[in-house]
């Protein structure tokens, strides 16, 4: 079985987020693999170890001047990983990154291809749709349990108030949710067999797409601070605080 | 003028609160409002109510992920009308529906989208960094935009017009596989829907325990108001992910919301902050929550919860 897994490094989101002149996000913090690839990445070794032979590739768009992040993927256990970085990418737009993504994912030819439901940082959240779409792979997204037997994989879809049970043949694209699987952690022979595993940098000419390079077509016209909430009174708890409380919540006429 | 054209999505024997938002303010926009919808249920009487004059039937799709089969007919549709732009609720199958129409179309797609204004063109807005931020995006090249809209973003008003008129769509079959929905399953909960609830009172990793939880659930039952939680809780196998607020859950403006050890991540912010009123019990004093909120109390939630509780029922 083999798993394509599409990952994202992203600044460290414990460092409060900038934007640069241009409104990109500025890239000044540590790059770390984004916490949510690493359930699909969890997910694709399971079911790539369950099978009992496989592979799993990673698949990412970004910068290739710092691959943490990716490393610490395939120390995991992630076989290889393909990373298309270009200039003329800075900034693209969802559509652009999942023609990129699409275009590796369609050389590929796996059996499933797992992403995050969004990405932690933009969260724009279309892209595996996107990839699905562009490969003519119908798409079980938002998935809590994942299950591969007989060329099928059924999930567990969240919806609004509960969840579906979805099925499809694959091939397929199956987006995962935080806390779908328990991701592992790395272990010292994983951190080393990862050193030697290979990280294949491709550019937008190398696949073909160099049409691609800075084309999208929406931009961001402006950035201004929303008119924001005042923070009102905060008291401290003395043992007094819960009358205090229930005088509030009358004033408020909730009671 | 600018033309939007709108996404309905059904949900139950309707459509969803989202759509009918989406619809209201297409209206707002531009005065001949066009829908476009799917499913098994009557929908033009409750859309028509609400100022759509046209409403494109796209075919059932029943029992199966309707992203595919939507998407296709949708940008079949699409490319013989010259619109500005088709609005669509930011839901789950919303948000699949808008990528594969953005792929099938090859158009930008615009998301999390809490605006729309017209300046030279259609602009979106977006809020940035948990809603501290407020970005202004708009499509460059000529062409429809696709939008996606997150839920409460507009007020819904009903217009008392009579049904809209129903033309279906002309059939497109989609070559991608289908993804058949096997069987349904719903989270049974007691009191309001979290999203309708005029007070909420949800928990956090700050409970300390899964158990702790009830407290919440008391609160909320003694107000009349529907319990939620943050991400850290339903991830932790706390409640049921229906429970969730923020972000990748649920987004809520009731008039009350109430934190119980909730540390305030920008995620959770932006599904909460429009409340008219924010009430935040947390142990540190440097927590986020406490920024936004109107009243906050310093102190232990599972000290205070049974005081709270008890306080609510010597008064009845
Ligand atoms: C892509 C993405 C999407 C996300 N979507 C969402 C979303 O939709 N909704 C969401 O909520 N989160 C979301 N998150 C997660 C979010 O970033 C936070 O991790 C999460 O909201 C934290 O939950 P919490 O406040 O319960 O836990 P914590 O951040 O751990 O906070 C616990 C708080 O409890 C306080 N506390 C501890 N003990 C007590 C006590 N005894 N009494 C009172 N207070 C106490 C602590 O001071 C702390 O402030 C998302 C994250 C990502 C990356």
């Amino acid at each position: 079985m083999h798993v394509a897994v599409c990952v994202k490094q992203i600044p460290d989101p414990s460092v409060a987020p900038r934007l640069d002149a241009s409104f990109h996000l500025e890239r000044t913090a540590k790059i770390l693999l984004d916490e949510a690839d690493a359930y699909g990445v969890e997910l694709a070794l399971q079911l790539v170890e369950s099978a009992g032979q496989g592979q799993v590739t990673l698949v990412s768009m970004g910068r290739d001047s710092d691959v943490t992040g990716i490393r610490g993927a395939l120390a995991m256990g992630a076989t290889s990983a393909i990373v298309v970085s270009d200039e003329g990418l800075r900034g693209a737009d969802a559509l652009t990154t999942a023609k990129v993504l699409a275009s590796v994912l369609a050389e590929l030819n796996a059996d499933l291809v797992l992403a995050a439901t969004e990405s932690s940082d933009g969260y724009t959240g279309t892209v595996p749709a996107q990839i699905a779409e562009l490969l003519g792979l119908p798409a079980l997204t938002f998935a809590t349990t994942v299950q591969v037997a007989d060329s099928t994989v059924t999930v567990h879809r969240q919806t609004e108030d509960g969840f579906d049970e979805v099925r499809a043949p694959l091939p397929a694209v199956v987006t995962v949710t935080a806390g779908a699987v328990e991701p592992r952690y790395a272990n010292f022979k994983g951190i080393m067999a990862a050193k030697s595993k290979t990280i294949e940098v491709r550019s937008l000419n190398d696949l073909g797409l160099s049409a691609l390079a800075q084309a999208w077509g929406e931009e961001v016209v402006g950035v201004t601070p929303s008119p924001s909430r005042q923070a009102g009174t905060t008291i401290v708890d003395d043992g007094q605080a819960v009358s205090a409380l229930v005088d509030y919540l009358d004033s408020i006429k909730v009671l | 003028m600018t033309t939007l054209w709108v996404l309905c999505e059904p949900k139950g024997s309707g459509v969803s609160t989202t759509s009918l938002e989406l619809v209201s303010e297409a209206r707002r926009l531009d005065g001949d409002v066009t829908a476009v919808t799917w499913g098994d249920h009557d929908v033009a009487t409750e859309l028509g109510r609400h100022g759509v004059s046209t409403l494109w039937h796209l075919g059932s799709f029943a029992d199966q992920l309707p992203a595919a089969p939507v998407a296709a007919a949708l940008a079949a549709l699409l490319a013989d009308q010259d619109i500005d732009g088709i609005v669509i609720p930011a839901s789950y199958d919303g948000r699949d529906i808008a990528g594969r129409l953005s792929a099938r179309m090859d158009r930008p797609v615009l998301t999390n989208v809490t605006g729309l204004l017209v300046d030279g063109g259609l602009v979106t807005e977006h809020p940035l960094f948990g809603g501290t931020m407020n970005a202004r995006a708009r499509v460059t090249s000529p062409g429809v935009a696709i939008i996606v809209v997150r839920p409460k973003s507009f007020a819904i008003e009903d217009r008392g017009a009579g049904a809209a008129t129903v033309i279906p769509a002309p059939t497109v079959s989609s070559t991608v596989a289908v993804a058949s929905i096997v069987h349904s399953s719903i989270t049974e909960r007691s009191g309001p829907a979290l999203e309708d609830a005029s007070i909420v009172v949800s928990g956090g990793r700050g409970l300390g325990e899964a158990s702790a939880y009830a407290l919440v659930e008391e609160l909320a039952q003694l107000l009349g108001a529907a319990p939620g939680a943050s991400r850290a809780i339903v991830d932790a196998g706390w409640v049921p992910y229906a429970y969730q607020v923020g972000q990748t859950g649920k987004t809520v403006k009731p008039t009350l919301y109430i934190a119980c050890g909730i540390s305030g991540a920008t995620q959770h912010l932006v599904g909460m902050k429009g409340a008219q009123h924010i009430v935040a019990i947390n142990t540190d004093k440097d927590a986020p929550i406490f920024a936004i909120a109107d009243f906050g109390i310093v102190g232990d939630a599972k000290a205070i919860l049974p005081q709270l509780i008890a306080a609510l029922r010597a008064r009845v």
